[in-house]
């Protein structure tokens, strides 16, 4: 074991470039960092920074396309750029531990997480066909996983993500290395998952393992951190002690990604700098009262197994004109299937959905279909919310000719995505071409094109880097300003709920178990799991907690 | 950067081989469409001259391929049958792609009943093997080159319809269909406009992929005497008439064997060609 204030780590000017079809590409250039046992070093960045490729770096997998140099790229002064491909088996896992964002893919779907642990342990020689069983449930134990014996012989499908990721964990740390690399380890999860996730790793920590945590977020990263690197287009533009860099940032950059972390902004203040999008006053008839009134509806479904689960349990809501309305809960809550049935793409069970003063549920297709254009949908995944053979033209304009607008449809087109903040440029693209933000903003421009008086976005930015995240953010609160709008916001994020929305309904296994004003809610939460998921909430202030909030 | 490590694409000796065959398959393709359009072209002598004095003689510079036991060009039968071979291939193929994106595109939109009842009789037809269920249609309908086409046909549907029902149920459950419902678009509307371009590309080249199947199941029938009849130069039937003779000798058999098996080998090898380019970025092939 190297002693505190030796590095384990040691990487100077770090190089890596990829040869690709179109030429050379610099991923990283000239970074260099330590990393000390006990300790760990944050680097925040967003995608295509070259975060993860230095992360990769440490464990050999940059893949052959790569080219990597560097002056020192040492582990225990062993010299990195010159192992063997039998050397750097030797390396994974016994000394460097590594645990991807997405548990699912990195484990194998056909073994048991026993099995996955278990291997681990053998190929490094740490345990014997006798022990190894015990050495695996130790492990899960470790990780916080609840009915380790069981949750053994489980497959990974079977587990949730939050378990998943705990056994993911295990298995990084089963050789006990001295490093832990953590690439997003938490950023498909929920806020309470999250948290926990993070203790775990802060656990690992405690126990000297020197951590290496790679996230697009700095308030994830806040309570884990102890120096902290912002990265940018594959360089280090800010680095220093992570109290430093959060309460005092010198770089712009920096500045940048701090203001668009919800959670440490009150609300009405914009997250990304001025508008992107193009006022336009509304010109619609102003709507007062409830838009869309939901009256104790329940949905069960029938699972695969035969047996029959209770969704949505009893909901009961009315979302008033130009409100912005957050409905949050863990996945599976049944957030979704609420906002399904209020977009009447199914039926409830029992109790109704109106729409507009118009009885919405029950109705049939050809009486609801002249309506419909008046609650639109953003929903999660945006590359899965187009038609991948349409231009962005076509994607905007099938929904002008849908409200029967007829006329130049570029010219009209083209509005709509400067009213969103888009290119024209971008008329012709597919949606292959477009990033994540873009998507999301064409898919908010397609929704606004049929002239809605409801928008239901279903984790319109769970997908997105924080600082994307913080201009849709701001720009969905713009529309509201401009068009009158009336949203209603699915989230699991309560920063993002907190920030966004003027009413609150939480969500638990199918039932609303809290609503109301969400500063009163979230100020008081009543019901025990509003409170853990309130306490869950990344905070920047909280990792410093004698300090006054962040001030940009 | 969270996405993966990207693949090497570095040109191997294995892939280059891999070109070298794949010349070969086009170039043979090409060459049967050739003799299907125009035989004369290819093989100026007569597929149907008897004569007795030549019969059974070995390959040989005046008839490359020998000649039958009628004296016939071996040569210029198998490039005169070509457009029968090709012919009830493409023939049945377009029939059971036809028929199969039907029956799938209803099983996965037109409810519950329709898509239980679909894929039932879709499960015990893919019990059998194709090849009975089309001798099942043939005894129905009698030989002859079109019926032949018809039972190929028919007893490729039930492949064709399940493989088009699981694209078409992607595409039924995908944001963007669900996005134009909540446009107020009406469903058949959207079938037509997002569903089938979308669902259509896998099952064209799996339609490509199965010409080589329905060959040889078209040469089977063929050469069961369920197919074109008497004198018609098909390589099915030829393989037939070649039998008799197999202890005298081999070529009449032989060759037609072998140009039956290199039609199969090359619409395998083109048509994955097309799938490995056209997969991954399928939205893109059909603009």
């Amino acid at each position: 074991m190297p002693s505190a204030d030796q590095p384990v780590v040691s990487v100077r000017d770090l190089t890596v470039g990829f040869r690709t079809a179109r030429g050379h590409v610099h991923a990283v250039q000239g970074v260099s960092f330590d990393l000390h046992p006990g300790r760990c070093l944050a680097i925040v960045g967003e995608s295509g920074s070259g975060k993860s490729v230095t992360a990769r770096t440490l464990v050999g997998l940059t893949g052959p396309n790569a080219e990597v140099e560097a002056t020192g790229l040492t582990l225990d002064g062993q010299d990195l750029t010159r192992l063997t491909d039998r050397q750097w088996r030797s390396v994974r896992g016994r000394r460097v531990g590594f645990v991807l964002q997405d548990a699912l893919t990195s484990l194998d779907p056909v073994r048991t997480i026993g099995a996955e642990i278990g291997e681990a342990l053998r190929n490094h020689g740490l345990a014997t066909r006798a022990t190894v069983h015990g050495e695996v449930v130790a492990l899960l134990e470790k990780a916080s996983v609840p009915d380790p014996e069981r949750r053994a012989k489980q497959y990974a499908h079977q587990l949730s993500g939050g378990l998943r990721q705990r056994a993911l964990i295990a298995s990084a740390v089963a050789a006990r290395p001295d490093v832990l690399i953590a690439d997003e380890p938490t950023t498909a999860l929920d806020v309470v998952v999250q948290a926990q996730i993070l203790e775990l790793l802060g656990a690992e920590k405690a126990e000297g393992t020197a951590l290496l945590l790679i996230s697009h977020d700095l308030a994830v990263v806040a309570k884990l951190a102890d120096e902290i690197a912002v990265m940018r287009d594959g360089r280090i533009v800010e680095r220093g002690s992570a109290e430093a860099v959060l309460r005092s940032p010198s770089h712009e950059y920096t500045k940048k990604l701090l203001a668009a972390v919800p959670s440490a902004h009150p609300k009405g203040t914009r997250l990304a700098g001025p508008r992107t999008g193009e006022p336009v006053v509304s010109t619609k008839d102003v709507v007062t009262g409830p838009v869309v009134e939901v009256d104790a509806v329940s949905k069960s479904f029938v699972g695969p197994d035969g047996v029959r689960r209770t969704q949505v349990k009893d909901v009961s809501f009315a979302l008033q004109a130009g409100r912005i309305l957050g409905l949050v809960g863990e996945s599976g809550s049944g957030k979704t299937t609420v906002a399904t049935m209020v977009l009447g793409l199914l039926e409830p069970d029992t109790g109704s959905v109106r729409v507009l003063d118009r009885p919405w549920s029950g109705q049939r297709e050809s009486r609801r279909r002249p309506f419909r254009r008046h609650i639109q949908l953003v929903h999660q995944d945006p590359l899965d919310a187009f038609d991948p053979r349409y231009t962005v033209e076509r994607i905007v304009g099938e929904a002008l000719a849908a409200i029967g607008r007829t006329g130049d449809r570029r010219a009209q087109v083209t509005r709509w995505l400067h009213r969103v903040g888009l290119d024209e440029q971008l008329l012709d693209r597919r949606p292959r071409q477009l990033s994540g933000g873009q998507l999301q903003r064409l898919a908010i421009a397609r929704a606004l094109a049929a002239e809605p008086d409801v928008l239901v976005c279903d984790e319109p930015v769970s997908s997105l880097d924080v600082s994307v995240q913080a201009q849709i953010l701001d720009l969905l609160a713009d529309l509201r300003a401009d068009l009158g709008l009336s949203l209603l916001f699915i989230s699991h994020d309560l920063g993002v709920v907190r920030h966004l929305c003027d009413d609150v309904l939480v969500m638990s296994d199918g039932e609303v178990v809290e609503a109301g004003p969400v500063e009163d809610v979230l100020r008081e939460p009543a019901h025990e799991y509003t409170k853990s998921l309130v306490a869950a909430i990344p905070r920047i202030e909280d990792a410093f907690p004698e300090e006054s909030r962040v001030t940009t | 950067m969270t996405g993966l490590l990207t693949v090497p694409s570095r040109v191997t000796g294995a892939t280059r081989r891999l070109h070298v065959g794949l010349s070969l398959a086009w170039l043979f393709i090409g060459l049967l469409v050739l003799a299907a359009l125009v035989p004369d072209l290819l093989a100026p002598q007569p597929p149907d001259a008897v004569d007795p004095a030549i019969a059974l003689s070995t390959p040989s510079w005046d008839h490359v391929f020998g000649t039958d036991e009628l004296g016939r060009d071996v040569y210029s039968r198998i490039v005169h049958g070509a457009r029968f071979s090709l012919g009830i291939g493409l023939g049945s193929t377009a029939i059971a792609l036809a028929l199969g994106v039907l029956l799938g595109v209803v099983s996965a939109t037109a409810g519950r009943v329709a898509d239980s009842v679909i894929t039932w009789f879709t499960n015990v037809f893919l019990a059998f093997p194709g090849l009975l269920l089309a001798l099942l249609v043939v005894a129905i309908l009698g030989p002859g080159t079109l019926n032949v086409i018809i039972a190929i046909g028919l007893s490729s549907v039930p492949g064709f319809t399940r493989l088009t029902r699981g694209q078409a149920l992607v595409v039924r459950d995908s944001g963007y269909v669900r996005a134009a419902i909540t446009l107020g678009q009406r469903k058949p509307a959207i079938y037509l406009r997002h569903l089938l371009p979308n669902a259509l590309p896998p099952l064209l080249l799996f339609a490509t992929l199965y010409l080589g199947a329905a060959i040889v199941a078209g040469s089977a029938l063929s050469f069961l005497g369920l197919g074109p009849q008497a004198p018609t130069p098909e390589w099915g039937s030829m393989l037939a008439d070649g039998q008799d003779f197999l202890d005298v000798v081999w070529h009449i058999t032989v060759i037609p064997g072998l140009v039956v098996t290199l039609a199969v080998i090359s619409f395998t090898v083109a048509g994955r060609d097309l799938r490995r380019r056209f997969e991954g970025r399928l939205p893109d092939a059909v603009r």
